[in-house]
């Protein structure tokens, strides 16, 4: 058997119950492929995310945090993710500020019709997190095993 | 000023106006002064100093206090009063319990300035105008004050009293130019790599002491995130780089938008931290992405973080702006 040392990134993908958790289900259904390296942890709203979660899936092993929401306007709680764009902006900001690699982060709106942006959209950014290589400014050596 | 101050003090206590009045004493050191409440003339007498070194921003007491029997009187600078303001804003205060004694101030000295300009042995400061007069064992020296001035008031965003029931002396106006997002700009022209070195040796002096969390009048929750102890971050963990990242940048996220810029959280700081200039991000990419806002200016208007307007930008915007491509 052969053993290959090539860099297989971890994913966290926070989506939304309403659109984006839907569209995952519709890019299966419709048999469109997307790296199993994304992990998807659906979430009521993405407003439901706290920065401390992004920096939580860091913590643990992610090397990559994407969050999916209902477009601006669609959200199902009427106004969550015009929050969630303004406090990821900040946070996404900051970490950039202080030298984090901001291309790990990511905000995509994917509503639930949109099942190849979904596949398209984790096959890009898993592509963009391999190229950065291991996450190890955001580690946390505890977590490590 | 100190002996106006203080002769305010004794009235509003003789007069029965006030139950108590919060000011400065002399702490372990001259320049070291101790948050204290007062509850009678004699104490005032005694104890009480307004100095230049007196930099304790008292509207987070005031959370306390005024929810004590009684009414409480404090003397608030010209930053205070905008941590009282926003306080007031999240009704944290008992407003009618608060008597607030707005004072100017033209900024605080910092001793670690005066000894950094070569003064040993420092035993006494003295101001006279625009010059400190400074006592040290091996004899007497002078300092201009603005040389001595804290980093905080240097870069003063205001000198305008925005909340009070009476002042003393003339406030000043709100300084537009204080160029105190000149650092914030320098770090965002550096490469992702030389911020990342930056703030590793920075926040890796970090003790957790918890001071800058304490002290800070915008972090007044009463249950805190950072003290659950099963969160693996209550305290300094040993050889990890990830507690100090995710306590700083937390901490500054939870008063982002509420923020006023006091600078209390870099005056304390035991680890001599830059921890406003995380604070101070914050506030320049909200002016910059949601228009100026100043934490505490009004009583009205919405924190950016908490209101939104339909067009906003995506969150991609910083790919393409906040510094160098690494």
């Amino acid at each position: 058997m052969q053993v290959t040392n090539e860099f297989k990134p971890t994913i966290v993908a926070f989506c939304c119950n309403w659109c984006s958790y839907a569209g995952a289900d519709l890019s299966g259904t419709n048999r469109l492929s997307y790296p199993a390296n994304v992990k998807i942890i659906r979430v009521p709203c993405s407003c439901r995310v706290n920065p401390m979660f992004i920096l939580r899936a860091f913590q643990r092993g992610a090397d990559g945090v994407i969050l999916c929401g209902c477009h601006p306007g669609d959200c199902h709680y009427t106004t969550g993710n015009y929050y969630t764009r303004r406090r990821m902006t900040l946070l996404f900001s900051m970490l950039d500020y202080l030298g984090i690699e901001k291309e790990r982060t990511r905000v995509e709106w994917v509503s639930a019709a949109e099942g190849a942006k979904f596949a398209a959209t984790m096959n890009e950014f898993v592509e963009t997190v391999t190229k950065l290589g291991e996450n190890k400014r955001l580690e946390d050596l505890r977590c490590k095993n | 000023m100190q002996e106006l101050i203080k002769a305010k003090a004794i009235e509003l206590l003789e007069s029965g106006a006030v139950d108590r009045v919060l000011g400065w004493k002399a702490g372990e050191f001259f320049y070291d002064l101790t948050p204290a409440v007062f509850t009678s003339a004699a104490e005032v007498e005694r104890d009480f100093v307004y100095s230049v070194f007196s930099g304790a921003n008292f509207s987070k007491y005031l959370i306390a206090e005024s929810r004590k029997e009684g009414k409480v009187a404090a003397f608030l600078k010209p930053c205070d009063t905008y941590s009282f303001n926003q306080l007031l804003k999240e009704h944290r205060i008992w407003r009618d319990r608060v008597h607030v004694v707005g004072i100017a101030c033209d900024g605080m000295c910092d001793i670690d300035k005066i000894r950094a300009a070569g003064a040993r042995g420092v035993t006494a400061v003295e101001r006279d105008g625009e010059t400190l007069r400074i006592s040290t064992l091996y004899g007497e020296r002078t300092m201009a004050k603005a040389d001595a001035e804290a980093e905080r008031c240097v870069h003063c965003k205001s000198r305008k009293l925005v909340a009070y029931d009476e002042k003393l002396g003339e406030d000043g106006e709100v300084i537009a130019d204080s160029g105190r997002f000149d650092q914030v700009a320098q770090l965002e022209a550096m490469t992702p790599d030389e911020r990342y070195a930056f703030w590793r040796g920075e926040l890796s002096r970090c003790i957790r002491c918890n001071a800058c969390r304490d002290v800070c009048p915008a972090c007044s929750c009463e249950k805190c995130v950072f003290d659950n102890p099963k969160s693996g971050i209550a305290q300094k963990a040993a050889a990890n780089s990830f507690e100090e990242s995710l306590f700083h940048i937390i901490r500054a996220f939870h008063v982002a938008s509420r923020c006023t810029d006091c600078g209390e959280c870099s005056r304390v700081c035991p680890q001599k931290i830059p921890l406003h200039l995380l604070n101070r991000k914050f506030i320049k990419d909200i002016d910059e992405l949601y228009g100026d806002y100043q934490a505490g200016a009004d009583l009205e208007t919405k924190p950016p973080l908490m209101a939104f307007t339909t067009d906003d930008c995506e969150p991609s915007v910083v790919y393409e702006r906040g510094g160098k491509q690494g």
